[in-house]
């Protein structure tokens, strides 16, 4: 059998079912990679001996009919964890423990997961590179001076080097997308509704989704599978029938029609995404499957609409942190004043700037102008997709317009970073669920990935197209292991 | 439209913030360059299209009014910066 931390998920579970290695086995290599990866700073809290105690119990008395027995995994600081803290990578919360725990985590430890520990990412999720995290940026374990993305950039790292054998993320604008494309993992964003928003620190309401991240595409199935639930703590949780994601994994897409939109075709876009692309269209052909050329015409205005709703809501939703009812507080001659110290000094410039924004394009007077507007594009962005879908079962982009930049190029500049989820953002725009897979390697050697897109609560048809293309692909990618220490 | 330094400093009072006087202009660069790019939308008619503001188009569930949770006063205390006697305390407010 090869080591424990190059298995997959799927493996992994298998495995422990028939009692090849037991639970402790398992999070004892996790847990021992990950103590020799601080330079990395992929984790900004471990739980490792609690981990360690679980694995214990559970191997004392396993119970194999859960869907992950036994597995140890970190998650993103932005689930909040039962008497475990919670950051959401911010001064503003550095001591918050919750007293509750997400709906999305819950239902990992109820089907046997444990918690390795909680996962670096950009402060309140707002950033592509992590590096505006109060607690440092992560490094690429593909090169270390190499960000490996964001939002989740701390799973994206964890999961790239093996810290864990997967992980959860959130995505917004990209979050879950881009860090699995920048290193050579597959992230999922599940339609908006399918996976509950309880319990996780909230950025941008109405885009906010969780979902997996992990080594293959089998595995994203499983993972989505447990944590897919209705929650009537979400008020827009949606009831619908879940299907056994990883049960109806199929790799027959014979006659599937996938649009390719041509505005995704951007000025400047490099040969080797283009290339990529072309690669993609031809595996798609290979597998049976029909390519369409389809028109999104309101695309290259998606970016200026989510930079409008997603700071508007995220300026209502950061309300909350006062410094009265929990986390950091600054003293101050009055209440006014204690607000004002408290979010000057708990929030990093990139958080201040869209509360900023946000605060702005709904203050009076330019609520019209901006808010309003960019909501009114936004449906023209969804009908868009609406128009595309009556001919097409999936879409097929390139996940990011470039490999992975080196840390600090890009984090004096907001609009040139907020120009990387060109691609991602109007699937969050129109709640339409996302899957980034591994698709090649740039003339660097660092990974590029590919964005299939899909209908609303279609995650198995996007699914199945993803684990067909992964075959053909067959993308092999190995970091190498500068970053370890004894 | 620019937006310049004495626009940062109320939306900054708005948003409940306090900045020094280098934020504040580093913010007003920042901001009007985001902005001019946010600008493209007027590009657009939008006249009548109705405004999306949530993509679950469907009405919200609603649940009877009952309590379901009971005795989490010292949860909710649990994070306080400051409390005394079971309350939140903050800068004194009246005179």
């Amino acid at each position: 059998m090869s080591n424990i931390i190059d298995l997959s998920l799927a493996e992994l579970v298998s495995n422990i079912k028939n009692k090849k290695i037991s639970s402790f086995e398992t999070t004892t290599a996790f847990v021992d990679r990950s103590k020799k990866s601080k330079k990395l700073n992929s984790y900004n809290e471990d739980t490792f001996e609690i981990a360690l105690e679980k694995a214990k119990q559970f191997d004392s008395n396993p119970d194999f009919n859960k869907k992950l027995p036994g597995i140890p995994m970190a998650v993103k600081d932005l689930f909040c964890t039962k008497n475990i803290k919670t950051t959401a990578s911010s001064k503003i919360l550095n001591n918050f423990i919750p007293t509750y725990e997400s709906t999305v985590t819950d239902n990992l430890w109820n089907d046997g997961a444990i918690l390795l520990g909680k996962l670096n990412c950009d402060e309140f999720a707002m950033g592509s590179s992590n590096e505006t995290s109060y607690f440092g940026n992560v490094i690429s374990p593909i090169d270390k001076d190499l960000v490996p993305g964001g939002s989740s950039g701390g799973s994206a790292s964890a999961l790239a080097a093996k810290l864990t054998p997967a992980t959860i993320g959130t995505d917004t604008g990209g979050s879950i997308r881009q860090p699995a494309s920048f290193t050579g993992t597959v992230g999922l964003k599940p339609t908006y509704g399918s996976c509950s928003r309880y319990g996780i620190v909230a950025f941008a309401s109405s885009l906010d989704q969780a979902g997996p991240m992990t080594k293959n595409v089998e595995d994203a199935a499983l993972l989505l599978e447990v944590m897919s639930s209705f929650d009537n703590k979400d008020s827009t949780s949606v009831d619908f029938k879940r299907p056994f994601y990883s049960k109806d994994l199929s790799k027959n897409i014979k006659g599937k029609k996938i649009g390719i939109p041509k505005e995704y075709r951007v000025d400047g876009m490099s040969q080797e995404i283009e290339k990529l692309w072309d690669d993609g269209k031809k595996y798609l052909k290979d597998c049976g499957a029909e390519i369409i050329d389809v028109s999104l015409p309101h695309t290259k205005f998606a970016l200026p609409t989510y930079y409008i709703v997603a700071p508007a809501e995220a300026s209502s939703n950061l309300a909350r942190y006062d410094g009265v009812k929990y986390g950091f507080r600054t003293d101050g001659d009055n209440l006014i004043d204690m607000y004002e110290k408290t979010r000057s000094a708990g929030f990093g410039d990139e958080v201040k700037r869209r509360i900023m924004i946000g605060t702005y394009v709904l203050s009076s007077g330019y609520y019209d102008a901006y808010y309003l507007k960019a909501q009114k594009v936004r449906r023209l962005i969804k009908n868009d997709f609406n128009n595309v879908f009556q001919k097409v079962d999936a879409i097929l982009t390139p996940s990011t317009p470039s490999s992975a930049f080196k840390i600090g190029d890009k984090s004096n500049d907001p609009v040139s970073m907020y120009l990387n989820d060109i691609f991602t953002v109007p699937v969050n725009l129109a709640g339409l669920p996302g899957i980034s897979i591994p698709a090649g390697l740039d003339k660097k050697g660092y990974p590029l990935g590919l964005q299939i897109i899909g209908k609303s609560f279609d995650e198995q048809n996007i699914l199945n197209i993803a684990y067909s293309m992964e075959d053909k692909i067959n993308f092999k990618f190995n970091v190498k292991e500068w970053w370890m220490n004894d | 439209m620019s937006i310049d330094l004495k626009t940062v400093k109320h939306i900054s009072k708005l948003s409940r913030i306090s900045l020094d006087e280098e934020k504040a202009k580093k913010l007003e660069t920042d901001l009007n360059s985001i902005f001019k790019w946010i600008e493209q939308l007027n590009e657009l008619k939008t006249d009548n299209i109705e405004p999306l503001s949530s993509i679950v188009e469907t009405k919200l569930r609603l649940r009877k009014d009952e309590i379901k949770s009971k005795n989490l006063r010292e949860e909710i205390l649990k994070n306080s910066p400051e409390e005394n006697q079971d309350f939140f305390v903050v800068p004194k407010v009246v005179e």
